[in-house]
């Protein structure tokens, strides 16, 4: 009896905090200023600067998220490979960088990328032409994949470390090479880790609005950037909630996937 | 051989792909120059300058009140919800871990924007309060998802053995089941101030006019130059967080026979 | 030497500068059921893993029907293995399982369906195509385990500790069931395992290891009647084994007392191990007895009584089916024959090499 009390603080917090603050997000969202139902602020998403701003953070993301894929695999299974004491070496390598301020090292990028910057430099004494991606999307993907890389290693790692060495020997053992291996027994078992990797690299990025700002030279406008807009300068919370009802289609789209392949939450980040 | 220097190469681009950043930022430190584009000599004097500047200081003193702050009391509320979400019904367990996960999962803009949107309709005055209780928000899960696992793997007999000899619950609970849980609470607060201190997107939403946190305070200097200050200031946090990270790794109480060579 | 179908030579290997196999030599002959026996550590798995080709030896070769496969990657050898905790793949069903090796190999559909048929059949899982692996208990996983190495008809299969995992009597049954598969088949085992009973009820050959070297190769009885030294006597069944003096031929000086015996050879008051097993041990009356005591414990073990006594300082260890009360004082006699002598060895290390032939 009493070990159900324990939970009341913890109910309490969640629906003060997360449960009614989503619901004043749809009420807002699917009301107009006067307070009369609306699907104007849904409908909006058609507009062509708004449908522009989502396909383009939708093209950026997905972009960004197969990237971090393709780099992380390779990287998860190297770290695997080293037997190394895991917990220390990764937590070196990704958790590390978090202790230094995110927009800090989002704006060293642009020293970095600056024309006159320090890759431009090094490029130049090789001889070698000059990188101009500064307030371009390739910077923002860069600055995506930079930021979220973490996100899409950890899960795959954590996975990875599980698969028993015994069932890729047993593998072997059976007549398969190294590439059938991979393909047929260590991809599949993975899925799980791909598809939360997947996910928290896709939904952080489908919705920044902080390194299109700092990457993109105020030119490249996301569906983030919109949203913020609308609330911190132009006000209309309305119109915000409204495409942020729209946005939340995507995330719930991802939470159910992640909900399907990962019923026990046994792939978590840490 | 080839694939170990295959290996070796591909871990080491992406250190410093993920590294060179803050590199970065640890050169700027030292740079005699107000600009970010020139080197301009080495320099000490924005680490003496940066004890001077009020309103960098004042956010430091915000960003870790509110880490401090919101990771104890997530905590507090995240371990104890662990206990008593054990003991639930499979089918509440799995509705409140799916309200846990929201969060999480959720884009971090919706978070913040949901967040403000409340403290408005209550008339709430923007400001610290407001921040932390943010904070705590998005920290708890990260304290219960870093505590559950280690919850699920308790033998329950070693309560109830302590039970048996004679305990209280309450003694059971703090001399056995809390020392085991220790490990994931401990890594479930880190975290939580990790995040906390990082995060710049909800605090936005949720900051009143002149409060800030460091992230704010670099986000409104982006456009008119960040202060060099700054950068000698998380030099200095990330330096902090490397000595005491070698200190609990290489601490003489657990020698470990060669564990692995550290590069790259 | 003929039929033989696997030859270590001088296998050397190590991890992080310990030195887990020291030069060992070991044939397998076609149709045998040979067990690598010893504790944990012994290298008994070192030794399976190189064979399966998981491991590659520092020093030596592994030779396989006539040829060299010491540097062979595992998917090129004609054995399988069942691993320890069967290393099931878990994304497939038990017929994809059973027919991965096949697939691999590119084998028409209408032979592996005919393939997993039978493997069930034999496993006596009959119609468990479908089942994924994690609903199966673990005795049924071990078959499947098996079903899915045989089907590759290796011509070897090596099982690392397979009924490692299972109670008591399902690994009892799984012993008989091992042994008739080996037969129908008619094909190679080599069997890992730290259990000296199932060694004991399953092997035609028992090599007794411990510490990276072979310390006896012989016949279950030959390594539990004719232990060739103090490692192995006292890690195959309970045996008293008691510091003492070869007298001249036939005759051992065993705390004080002298007893006939048959070994031969090992020189005049020399110091010796005797091995004596304890059912091998004959209560009798004081008078009749070479040496005398008193019986101090004594437990019921169900097909034996078990009981400790006292005499000349020793504690021996008794089984018998007739049963004497504590505090009896009791004489001690063994058969000549059941005294198993051994040759003392003068330092650890050599105790650790025994006999490595």
């Amino acid at each position: 009896m009493s070990k159900k009390l324990l939970s009341v603080p913890y109910l309490f917090w969640s629906a003060l905090f997360i449960i009614v603050p989503l619901l004043m997000v749809f009420y807002y969202g699917l009301t107009d200023k006067s307070g009369a139902f609306t699907l104007a602020n849904i409908a909006a998403i058609a507009s062509p600067e708004h449908s522009k701003a989502l396909w383009a953070a939708v093209r950026l993301s997905l972009i960004s998220t197969v990237i971090c894929l393709l780099l992380a695999y390779p990287l998860a299974m190297i770290l695997c490979n080293m037997k190394v004491n895991h917990s220390s070496f990764t937590v070196v390598i990704f958790i590390l960088p978090m202790w230094m301020n995110f927009l800090l090292r989002t704006l060293a990028w642009q020293s970095l990328l600056e024309k006159t910057g320090v890759i431009n430099s090094i490029l130049g004494a090789l001889h070698l032409p000059p990188l101009q991606i500064i307030n371009t999307s390739n910077a923002v993907i860069l600055g995506m994949v930079y930021n979220f890389l973490p996100f899409m290693v950890l899960p795959i790692y954590n996975v990875l470390v599980k698969i028993d060495a015994n069932i890729t020997n047993a593998a072997r053992d059976l007549g398969a090479n190294e590439v059938q291996t991979f393909f047929k027994v260590i991809l599949p078992l993975s899925v799980p880790g791909m598809i939360s990797g997947i996910t928290m690299v896709f939904v952080p990025a489908l919705t920044t609005f902080v390194i299109s700002n700092i990457l993109g030279g105020g030119k490249i406008l996301l569906i983030g950037n919109v949203i913020e807009q609308e609330f911190t300068q132009a006000y209309n919370w309305n119109l915000g909630s409204g495409l942020s009802i729209v946005l939340m289609l995507f995330i719930i789209f991802n939470m159910v996937i992640t909900a399907v392949t990962d019923k026990d939450g046994e792939v978590s980040i840490l | 051989m080839i694939r170990q220097i295959l290996r070796k190469t591909y871990i080491a681009l992406i250190f410093i792909f993920l590294y060179a950043p803050i590199a970065t930022l640890v050169v700027l430190s030292f740079n005699n120059s107000k600009t970010r584009a020139k080197w301009g000599g080495f320099t000490l004097k924005w680490y003496q300058e940066l004890f001077q500047n009020e309103e960098i200081m004042q956010a430091l003193w915000n960003t870790l009140a509110i880490a401090s702050i919101s990771a104890v009391t997530a905590t507090l509320i995240g371990t104890i919800a662990c206990i008593s979400i054990q003991s639930m019904k499979k089918r509440n367990r799995a509705i409140v871990m799916g309200i846990t996960n929201i969060p999480m999962l959720n884009a971090e803009i919706v978070t913040g924007i949901s967040l403000m949107l409340l403290f408005i309709s209550v008339g709430a005055h923007f400001g610290f309060t407001t921040i932390l209780l943010s904070h705590i928000t998005f920290n708890i899960p990260y304290v219960i998802l870093n505590v559950m696992p280690r919850m699920k793997q308790l033998n329950p007999s070693t309560y109830e053995s302590a039970l048996d000899l004679g305990a209280s619950p309450l003694q059971a609970f703090f001399k056995i089941t809390f020392p085991d849980l220790l490990p994931g609470i401990l890594s479930g607060f880190l975290m939580a101030f990790t995040m906390s201190l990082d995060d710049f997107i909800i605090t936005y939403f949720t900051k009143g006019p002149g409060v800030h946190t460091l992230s704010t305070k670099i986000y409104t200097e982006v456009r008119k130059g960040i202060k060099p200050e700054m950068y000698s200031l998380s030099t200095i946090i990330f330096v902090t967080v490397i000595i005491l990270l070698l200190l609990v790794n290489y601490s003489p109480k657990e020698k470990k026979p060669k564990t692995q060579s550290k590069k790259g | 030497m003929k039929d033989v179908l696997v030859d270590l030579n001088n296998i050397s290997k190590s991890f992080d500068g310990h030195l887990v196999l020291d030069e060992l030599n070991l044939y397998v002959r076609e149709n045998e059921f040979l067990t690598l026996l010893g504790p944990s550590g012994c290298g008994k798995t070192t030794t399976l893993r190189i064979l399966g080709g998981f491991e590659k030896p520092d020093k030596g070769q592994v030779i396989f029907s006539g040829k060299d496969i010491t540097n062979l990657p595992p998917n090129k050898r004609q054995l399988n293995t069942v691993f320890q905790k069967y290393a099931l793949f878990p994304h497939m069903n038990v017929a994809e399982n059973i027919a991965f090796g096949l697939k691999i190999k590119n084998k028409p559909k209408s032979y592996i369906d005919d393939k997993i048929k039978y493997a069930l059949k034999l496993v006596n899982l009959d119609g468990y195509e479908k089942r994924m692996p994690d609903s199966l208990s673990g005795g049924q996983q071990q078959r499947i385990a098996i079903a899915r190495a045989i089907v590759n008809e290796p011509k070897l299969l090596l099982l690392d500790e397979p009924l490692g995992a299972l109670d008591l009597k399902l690994r009892q049954d799984m012993q008989y069931e091992l042994i008739r598969l080996k037969n129908e088949l008619g094909i190679t085992f080599i069997y890992v395992t730290h259990d000296q009973e199932e060694a004991l009820t399953m092997s035609d050959t028992i090599v007794v290891m411990n510490q990276g070297y072979i310390q006896q190769i012989g016949s279950p009885e030959r390594i539990y009647n004719e232990p060739e030294n103090a490692f192995v006597a006292d890690f195959i069944g309970d045996s008293n084994i008691i510091s003492s003096t070869m007298i001249e031929d036939r005759l051992v000086e065993i705390l004080g007392a002298r007893f006939a015996c048959v070994d031969e050879g090992f020189g005049t008051n020399q110091p010796v191990d005797v091995v004596i097993r304890p059912e091998d041990v004959e209560l009798v009356s004081p008078a009749e007895g070479t040496i005398q005591g008193r019986v101090t414990h004594l437990i019921f073990k169900g097909v034996h009584y078990e009981m400790e006594v006292m005499a000349n300082g020793f504690e021996w260890l008794v089984h018998s089916t007739r049963m004497v009360t504590p505090g009896t004082e009791v004489g001690i006699k063994v058969d000549p024959f059941n005294i198993q002598i051994m040759k003392k060895p003068e330092s650890e290390d050599e105790e650790a090499v025994g006999v490595n032939e």
